[in-house]
């Protein structure tokens, strides 16, 4: 997949508004291949539901989102699980870890669908992100900063043309937004994907391409 | 997979499980015996004589006082004859043909005890008769005739002369190897020949050879032409015709109706069957509505997981497969226990059955095996298809 295209596009919610001002919203835009994308905006302006949309599990927009000029609506469960498999991935605000496995069981449960990572590999995450030593913890246990980390490893542990990172940093500490940046745009960069982050305010400190008001 | 089972396992409710896997064992048990009980006991009442057509009746006139003294009558014309096979339910008429000559017998049991009997022989058209065609052919060369006994005189010889004389019973296998010697004695001539049981009649109260055996040896031995038949078989089209009752009853004809009897034994075990064959369905129905009910509180107490499964790339069909296995898994259980206490179960009776009619064909468990496998195949597709349609509900809540 090479392009997200948005074409009108906007949540339901919104649809009795007469005052949508937005990069995003009620605009033909493009996301690509190969770019580094973040969108900014407050809370309630739908930078989640822009996830959501573009991952597939919520359709209450108006408009038009295609991948490649198909318009998603079409698509059905298999094409979704082949997308999720192997195009898109996402790391979601609310991280949707499995509290009762542990750190490494919450990567290795989505690794283990594609194989695309080994073991070392994901250790050697692990240790980047300094919880080398909480790999074993049930991820129940782990305060939400670290629950962050272990979701962004996961996000990575597959295939993708495009990575959604929803509010990927916002309860880590600067250093550790720096490194978690830093190891996703290695794989980003090896992997020759997209990037598109939201944020709150806080964010990682990149170089984006484009930058949106929600 | 073992990190999604680690997932699903939870909330799994043994209690539910086991309450499921009792009620369906118990449900698949009644099935399994009434199926099996039934196909082992209906031969004692249809135990049938393969080698002789189904629908058929024998006919025969009335043995009268008058007829006694004036020294004819109970032999059926050609008049007779067509009559019959002109009337609608008549599918084919064929005749006894009975020996014209003298016949003996003589049998030694294991050179201990031998027993000699004047006898007679009949025939019917070979197309009546449906055993081996090779055993049921004679062959003047090989001397050798094979003969059709009703099953009583076996059960007269086991029961009654074996037994009071402490000699072995024999089964219907032994008899047919046995050859015992034949004399046969008429218009001047004797020959001594060997005879071959080759199967035992429930319905043919006769000795039955082959008809071209008949026609040799009436050619032969006969001391005259009076070749008249007595009894006839006819070839039915429906057995149920009321029609055949009432034009026999008009012409004074005697049926042979043993059929009837073991009709309404049929019908009744077959009712009987039938009523504990429904209340073990039911019970399996049940538990299986019990399995689904169970199945669906997991899928909804394990929604969350579900649905973040899912939406980080698992198919609902892979995400669906723990629960599948689960089902099938305890189902297969369920069949092999089952199968396993029929098995047992049957034993005891199936000693009782053979010890009160033995002899008996003894089928195997293959009829309750069938049903219990089509219905676990039935019911595990239900079941795989209903946790894959929830799995696939979860899925679409998501959207």
């Amino acid at each position: 997949m090479n392009t997200i295209t948005l074409k009108q596009t906007l949540p339901e919610v919104f649809s009795s508004r007469d005052d949508i001002r937005s990069d995003i919203w009620h605009q033909e835009l493009s996301f690509r291949k190969g770019e580094i994308c973040l969108i900014e905006a407050g809370s309630g302006k739908g930078k989640s539901s822009l996830c959501s949309y573009i991952y597939g599990y919520r359709d209450d927009y108006q408009g038009l989102i295609c991948f490649d000029g198909k318009n998603i609506r079409n698509f059905v469960v298999k094409d979704w699980v082949e997308m999720r498999k192997k195009s898109l991935s996402l790391l979601f605000q609310e991280l949707r870890l499995f509290p009762e496995l542990t750190a490494y069981e919450n990567v290795a449960v989505k690794n283990s669908l594609t194989g695309y990572k080994t073991r070392r590999q994901i250790e050697e995450w692990f240790e980047r992100l300094g919880l080398a030593d909480k790999m074993q913890a049930p991820v129940a246990r782990m305060s939400f900063g670290q629950q962050q980390r272990v979701a962004m490893m996961r996000a990575l542990a597959q295939p993708f043309d495009f990575l959604l990172v929803d509010e990927p940093v916002s309860h880590l500490d600067e250093e550790n937004s720096r490194i978690m940046g830093e190891m996703m745009l290695e794989e980003v960069r090896k992997q020759g994907a997209g990037v598109v982050a939201t944020s709150i305010g806080k964010h990682m400190i990149l170089e984006y391409d484009k930058i949106f008001k929600l | 997979m073992n990190l999604v089972w680690k997932l699903l396992r939870r909330h799994v409710s043994v209690a539910q499980l086991a309450g499921f896997f009792l009620a369906n064992l118990f449900g698949m048990l009644v099935v399994l015996l009434s199926v099996q009980f039934y196909s082992d006991v209906i031969p004692v009442f249809t135990q049938g004589d393969s080698f002789i057509k189904k629908d058929y009746l024998i006919v025969s006139k009335p043995v009268s006082m008058m007829g006694t003294l004036t020294g004819h009558g109970n032999v059926f014309s050609d008049t007779d004859i067509g009559d019959i096979r002109r009337q609608r339910f008549c599918k084919s008429v064929g005749a006894f043909t009975a020996a014209q000559y003298d016949v003996a017998a003589r049998v030694t049991v294991r050179g201990m005890a031998s027993f000699s009997t004047d006898m007679f022989f009949e025939s019917v058209p070979d197309e009546y008769v449906d055993v081996n065609v090779n055993n049921w052919k004679f062959d003047e060369k090989e001397n050798i005739i094979p003969i059709i006994l009703p099953r009583s005189y076996l059960s007269v010889y086991n029961f009654g002369f074996a037994q009071s004389r402490s000699l072995p019973k024999l089964s219907e296998g032994v008899i047919g190897m046995l050859a015992f010697d034949v004399w046969l004695r008429g218009g001047g001539k004797e020959r001594l020949m060997k005879g071959k049981v080759v199967g035992f009649s429930n319905r043919l109260n006769t000795i039955l050879v082959p008809s071209d055996f008949m026609a040799w040896s009436n050619a032969q031995f006969a001391y005259g032409n009076n070749g008249r038949p007595a009894r006839l078989i006819v070839e039915v089209y429906n057995p149920a015709d009321e029609n055949i009752a009432l034009y026999f009853q008009d012409k004074g004809y005697e049926v042979e109706s043993d059929k009837l009897d073991a009709g309404k034994t049929t019908f009744f075990l077959r009712v009987v069957s039938g009523i504990v064959l429904a209340v073990g369905l039911l019970i399996s129905a049940l538990s299986f509505y019990i399995l689904m009910l169970s199945i669906y509180l997991l899928v909804q107490k394990n929604a969350d997981k579900l649905q973040n499964l899912l939406l980080i790339g698992y198919s609902p069909a892979r995400v669906s497969l723990p629960y599948q296995t689960l089902t099938i898994l305890m189902n297969l259980a369920v069949l092999l226990i089952a199968t396993g206490l029929l098995v047992f179960i049957r034993q005891y009776y199936m000693d009782t059955i053979l010890l009160l009619f033995p002899g008996m064909e003894v089928t195997g468990i293959w009829p309750a095996l069938a049903v219990g496998l089509v219905l676990f195949v039935i019911v595990s597709l239900i079941n795989m298809w209903a946790v894959k349609s929830k799995v696939i509900s979860i899925w679409k809540q998501n959207s």
